[in-house]
């Protein structure tokens, strides 16, 4: 893992793989959500809004992901002090906060026709909507961090204790009654037809390769940052 | 409201938010590069 600490054989992996992530990811998210909008049938009970879940169910696995990545490059940060851990959790940040408002709002869009409301307080909305304000959070602490581009202890422990909720979220719809329909994939299959599978298992690709590449963009943006400055303090003490 | 208008409202929320992401991250990594690379040819 400290074979990649060093930022310049970092770069060396990043400048390539940002258009190896991005482009296949851009392809397959237009594909997926053409083949999605205009092939899948409208549902018996939910008719046409059941296709909100081609962009739903990504971005609510991507907010999810996201803080769970934050957590693991926290730990990295705080046992192994690797310098990249910091930077890279900070660069998940934003990508995850908006990935996770875009759970809520296309919930909430899909919740109007289909529960007659665009908002209940159950298990599963307000968890993702804590997780959402856990974002903001760890947002407000990393920009308050002195280091350029890297995050404080403070955040990276923050990061670690936020990730109670990834399970909490996981679990709400077992654990409360919910409006929220129960878990539709699971490891031990799918209750989705396969109309509705496969796009959705293309978008959820697609949009995790895009998540990786815009990672990848505002991890390079850091690191050139943290040299400019170092940089201006060479300029400034000469 | 038709099913539609809720389909097309999703997706569009989902396309501006995901396009704003990209152009921000993209502009940011670019400018920062640009800068750093021009300040490390300077003398």
């Amino acid at each position: 893992m400290h074979r990649f600490a060093n930022p310049s054989r970092f770069l060396r992996i990043a400048k390539p793989l940002t258009p190896a992530l991005f482009w296949p990811g851009l392809l397959l998210v237009l594909g997926a959500c053409f083949w999605g909008l205009t092939q899948a049938p409208p549902e018996r009970l939910q008719g046409d809004t059941v296709k909100i879940i081609f962009v739903h169910v990504p971005a609510a696995w991507l907010g999810m992901a996201g803080w769970t990545g934050i957590a693991i490059a926290s730990i990295v940060q705080l046992v192994w002090r690797h310098p990249l851990a910091g930077i890279s959790a900070r660069a998940i940040a934003v990508p995850g906060a908006l990935f996770a408002a875009i759970c809520l709002i296309t919930g909430s869009i899909w919740g109007k026709p289909a529960w007659g409301t665009w908002w209940v307080w159950d298990g599963r909305l307000t968890s993702m909507l804590v997780l959402f304000f856990l974002y903001l959070g760890y947002i407000a602490l990393a920009n308050a961090s002195s280091e350029k581009g890297n995050v404080s202890r403070v955040a990276a422990v923050f990061g670690i204790i936020g990730a109670v909720n990834i399970p909490i979220i996981n679990r709400s719809v077992v654990w409360w009654e919910s409006q929220h329909q129960k878990a539709s994939i699971t490891l031990g299959g799918s209750a989705i037809s396969d109309a509705y599978l496969w796009p959705l298992f293309a978008a959820a690709i697609g949009f995790s390769l895009l998540f990786g590449a815009i990672v990848l963009m505002r991890m390079r943006a850091a690191l050139a940052e943290i040299r400019i400055e170092a940089r201006m303090r060479r300029i400034a003490e000469n | 409201m038709t099913h539609a208008s809720f389909v097309i409202a999703a997706f569009a929320v989902t396309g501006i938010g995901t396009v704003w992401l990209i152009a921000s991250s993209w502009i940011a990594m670019r400018k920062s590069e640009a800068l750093a690379d021009d300040l490390r040819k300077r003398p």
